[in-house]
């Protein structure tokens, strides 16, 4: 295993290896609850609460948790957080948590959650999954935020239910409908594809650094 | 039996649990490139659902009347230990049927259509029976949903895609016209 500064731990996530653009984990928010910057921005700060809280907690309990059922330990923590994200959204703004409704609660099967404390926080220092998580809840708002506003503008015309292009532009209404989730993420992807195929013409063979393995356990 | 029927073909076609409310998404991107494995996979999902459901529907009634905040935590830890249990009595009874679904029953435990149901279940309140059919139909919904990618997927090989293309890019846009076909479906339930 590779060791990683401090500064890796917390920019890794953010872009380079960005949970949904990237690594195509918890896709399942990242399409469901992106029709309006709002939701997006509400769902991402949800995940990035119970992120860093059960890397925190996975990082303190690493020697106290046995080996054999750490996976049910993981998720009996996750779910704890999620529980309490879920009644406080419930409490502060219940619109919001109408809109977003079940998927509040999926997000104890996000993949990608599961997948850092297994990856990163059970084995690192508690300082090291923080930075980690931060990181990592931080890339999956950019990626929410990007598929939101996409989907919003396009979908709507407006961006945090501001009106941008006056009432002459007729919205493209499949973009705020399910398959408009499918194809924003497409495109995103393609385009990403597009970019990197452009700056690396001869592309070496690429490193890739823990964490990318995840995805085949998800 | 009716209105059981209608449950039934609403979570199969109408809201299919991946193509419009992106649940199960991880097995769809991940085995849905033969058929036969789609065929497999939606096996052992339907399988999951319906005992799923009949866990849910059990807590529900007896156990999370006292205590609602506990509703996730216990809906996963009972689920997850079933299916377990559920998999050993496989393997023991009848292997060949476990070499068949084996590999993906705990792959399936973890998947959020399973929690997604319990969840939907219950917000729907849905009785016993009626959350069995919601069960099957959202089944066979992802069972359909699998076979026509991985179908998809197989002809699409043999296609001239640009290299920028292939892999999850052109997945998505293709799930996503399948999604758009789905919702053709929407006006099923409204002309019944």
């Amino acid at each position: 295993m590779r060791e990683t500064t401090r500064q890796e731990d917390l920019l890794r996530g953010i872009w380079r290896e960005n949970p949904v653009l990237i690594q195509l984990l918890g896709l399942c928010p990242a399409l469901a609850v992106t029709n309006s910057v709002e939701n997006a921005l509400a769902m991402g700060l949800a995940t990035f609460f119970v992120l860093c809280g059960s890397s925190l907690l996975v990082s303190t309990l690493k020697k106290l948790i046995p080996h054999e059922v750490r996976i049910s330990t993981y998720i009996l923590i996750i779910a704890t957080f999620v529980t309490v994200a879920d009644m406080t959204l419930e409490a502060v703004v219940p619109e919001i948590h109408k809109a977003l409704g079940a998927f509040i609660a999926l997000i104890v099967v996000n993949c990608m959650i599961l997948g850092r404390q297994e990856a990163f926080a059970s084995k690192r220092p508690v300082g090291r999954a923080l930075l980690d998580a931060v990181g990592t809840g931080v890339g999956f708002i950019i990626a929410l935020l990007l598929m939101g506003s996409l989907r919003e503008l396009l979908g709507n015309g407006s961006l945090l239910g501001i009106s941008l292009f006056g009432p002459s532009y007729e919205p493209w209404v499949v973009m705020i409908l399910p398959p408009g989730g499918f194809f924003a993420l497409g495109a995103l992807i393609l385009a990403l594809g597009w970019i990197q195929q452009r700056r690396a013409p001869r592309s070496q063979p690429q490193e890739w650094p823990e964490g990318v393995a995840d995805r085949e356990a998800a | 039996m009716q209105e059981l029927f209608w449950i039934l073909l609403s979570a199969m076609v109408v809201n299919n649990f991946t193509l419009s409310l992106f649940l199960g998404l991880c097995p769809f991107m991940g085995v849905s490139s033969r058929v036969e494995t789609a065929l497999r996979m939606g096996a052992a999902n339907i399988f999951v659902l319906t005992i799923t459901s009949i866990c849910a529907w059990f807590l529900n009634t007896f156990v999370l009347a006292e205590a609602p905040y506990l509703r996730l935590i216990s809906f996963i830890v009972v689920i997850a230990s079933l299916v377990q249990i559920v998999e050993m009595v496989i393997k023991k009874l009848s292997p060949t049927l476990f070499r068949q679904l084996g590999i993906f029953l705990p792959l399936i435990t973890t998947n959020c259509a399973i929690l997604g149901l319990a969840i939907f279940q219950t917000n729907r309140g849905y009785g016993l029976l009626e959350g069995l059919f919601f069960a099957i139909g959202a089944g066979l919904g992802l069972t359909l949903a699998l076979v026509l990618m991985a179908s998809i997927r197989e002809n699409s090989e043999l296609a001239s895609v640009p290299e920028v293309a292939k892999g999850t890019g052109l997945t998505l846009i293709i799930a996503g016209s399948l999604s758009l076909a789905f919702m053709g479906f929407a006006g099923l339930l409204s002309a019944a």
